[in-house]
């Protein structure tokens, strides 16, 4: 939690906390990106910069566009107009194999596992530079075994980290959802990727695991990734990241660290709501008891 | 009823050149389906490019058998490429629909007159073989192993067909073990995830249905080598559903599966006929006639590889592993 707090704010931003504002050391910048589907318009976002090193929390209330900024980013959807470039380069129209090999790695809110392979075969096709991977190198197995004993050692190494290794040879689809989500988290890492995206992290994440992955998203900063995740789960976004941008309605309604943040007027209007300082956990209790007592009739 | 000459004629219609066709084409079809999920319902066609594509280098082009197998080839590359560019970016119902379109279309065209100079038109071509036949190096005479016998130039097709079989098996084993096999039945499984990740998924795919197409048109270019004969007829849709009840018999998502699932669909259809031929004979099925029975053993084999699939998915040979999940 320390780390969190560390960073000062004008180390990250320069002039004042603004939606928008400038970053001291962008890795990523989007300029004007805007998707509409049909009348509706997704994401309307004049100008946002990602930190680098840091980690950067993207909240907002369903339908804000948080999934679709994503998909915007990394190639898997095409905007109507906007640029955006990823350490200096330029990824409008890049195809998203290509975004990923330039190293912004993405997961997937519903999460994808590559179910009838294994956890470890899981893990090898998240690395980069396999030359066997090409149709006429894979054929002569010495041109690819030494890559590939790397590409598997550093696969056991994250496993054990992510406490997977028991599952190695098992297939994906015999994970449980929460293990899912450590195995796309863990494959996103082995090909060492600048900046790592999650969607959703938590979602479906048994408690139990909560603190595991958060751990092993601190780690990630602390290797120098960095890290931009959209999440719904306030108590991560408060616990972790150092910088959070809200958006609402397709644009960026604001940003700044994670205890200012949550105090914004337009954030609490926009997304909190009147319940945000309300434990959902309190709120939710007398209607568990109540159900208790019907159950006991 | 002759039990052992029944299974004696099956035993030869699982080697036969007939089954190697399906066998190649069935492998080609697991590398679409069974290793990369491409839906192609249009194998036939592949197998009529290639025969057809080195037909016709022969016959036409007037080119050395070499260099027409390899046109032929180069015709299905290039058959993969056109159905493949336009659909591999779209969903995998699309690649399904145009495939089966194409074969039909491609069999429609080699039946026009107008084209019949080249392409022999409904009659098809047959004077192409002789460079072939004359690279047997097997001398005549007839060779017994046991329960079956050959003539020459049948031993000759066995060994070339079964050769090529063999050889095929082997390099996709090769592929299917290597990092770019495991990319393929990444994409099978998800291939949003597998983008996510860097590869150059359309490529992949473009590559698999390439690989896919040159197996099929090895099989078809066998199957007319053997007869010295292509026809447009036979490269109908019922020779894809063929090969696809080869390939889900023996299990998709394997190599030994297609080669034993041809075996084994071809001697069923051998035996079944047989058997139902000789309970008619003796009048133990009496409401059947011997030209029904064609048409009954079709329904029969149909209704097992409908049970098949609902009861093991996975085919003959597939992992069984594979079927506890349900995905």
């Amino acid at each position: 939690m320390s780390n969190s707090k560390s960073v000062s704010i004008d180390k990250i931003c320069i002039g004042e906390v603004a939606p928008g504002c400038r970053k001291v050391d962008p890795i990523l910048i989007a300029d004007g990106v805007k998707r509409q589907f049909g009348g509706l318009t997704a994401v309307d976002v004049a100008h946002v910069e990602i930190p680098r090193g840091l980690i950067t929390a993207l909240i907002g209330p369903n339908g804000a566009g948080k999934t679709t900024f994503f998909n915007l980013l990394t190639g898997f959807d095409k905007p109507n107009q906007g640029n955006w470039s990823f350490e200096g380069q330029n990824l409008a129209g890049m195809s998203p194999y290509k975004v990923a090999r330039l190293g912004m790695i993405r997961t997937f809110q519903l999460t994808k596992a590559l179910s009838l392979l294994t956890v470890i075969e899981n893990m090898r096709l998240g690395a980069q530079k396999q030359p066997g991977e090409s149709f006429l190198t894979s054929l002569i197995r010495p041109l690819w075994i030494r890559r590939e004993k790397e590409i598997t050692e550093v696969a056991d190494t994250l496993l054990k980290r992510f406490k997977l290794d028991a599952k190695r040879e098992d297939y994906a689809a015999s994970l449980s959802g929460g293990q899912r989500k450590l195995l796309e988290m863990a494959r996103a890492l082995m090909s060492e990727p600048k900046l790592i995206m999650l969607d959703e992290p938590m979602a479906g994440v048994n408690p139990a695991l909560t603190q595991s992955l958060l751990d092993h998203i601190k780690d990630l900063k602390s290797n120098g990734t960095t890290v931009l995740f959209v999440e719904h789960d306030m108590h991560m976004v408060r616990h972790i990241s150092d910088w959070v941008i809200v958006m609402a309605e397709g644009k960026v309604v604001a940003e700044g660290p994670p205890s200012t943040v949550m105090k914004d007027q337009a954030v609490i209007d926009a997304y909190l709501g009147a319940h945000h300082d309300t434990d959902l956990g309190t709120m939710s209790k007398p209607a568990s008891t109540r159900s208790k007592k019907g159950d006991t009739k | 009823m002759d039990i052992l000459n029944i299974l004696k004629l099956a035993l030869g219609e699982m080697l036969s050149p007939t089954t190697i066709t399906f066998v190649l084409c069935a492998l080609g079809l697991a590398v679409h389906f069974g290793f990369t999920g491409l839906l192609n319902f249009g194998q036939a066609a592949f197998a009529a490019v290639g025969a057809y594509g080195m037909v016709i280098s022969i016959d036409t082009l007037k080119l050395p058998l070499f260099l027409a197998v390899l046109m032929g080839l180069l015709c299905s590359i290039i058959f993969a490429l056109i159905l493949g560019i336009p659909t591999l970016r779209l969903r995998a119902d699309y690649l399904a629909i145009v495939t089966i379109a194409t074969a039909e279309v491609f069999r429609y065209f080699m039946t026009t007159i107008g084209f019949s100079k080249v392409t022999g038109g409904s009659n098809g071509l047959s004077q192409f073989g002789a460079e072939f036949w004359a690279l047997n190096p097997i001398p005549e005479g007839n060779y017994n192993f046991g329960f079956v016998s050959y003539r020459a130039d049948q031993l000759y097709v066995f060994m070339v067909g079964w050769g090529a079989v063999i050889i095929g098996a082997l390099i996709l084993r090769l592929l299917m073990r290597s990092p770019w096999g495991r990319v393929l039945k990444g994409i099978r499984e998800d291939e949003d995830a597998v983008r996510s990740l860097g590869k150059n998924v359309f490529f992949y795919k473009l590559q698999a249905l390439m690989i896919g197409g040159v197996f099929a048109s090895i099989g078809g270019m066998i199957f007319v080598l053997n007869l010295s004969n292509v026809q447009p007829q036979v490269w109908t849709t019922n020779f894809t559903f063929t090969i696809w009840s080869v390939l889900l018999l023996g299990g998709a998502a394997t190599i030994l599966g297609p080669i034993a699932g041809g075996m084994i669909f071809i001697a069923l259809i051998s035996i079944t006929q047989g058997i139902m031929g000789g309970l008619v004979e003796l009048g133990l099925l009496p409401f059947l006639t011997q030209p029904d029975i064609a048409q009954i053993r079709l329904l029969l084999i149909g209704l097992s590889l409908m049970l098949l699939v609902i009861f093991r998915p996975q085919g003959l040979f597939g992992n069984k592993r594979e079927t506890q999940f349900n995905v």
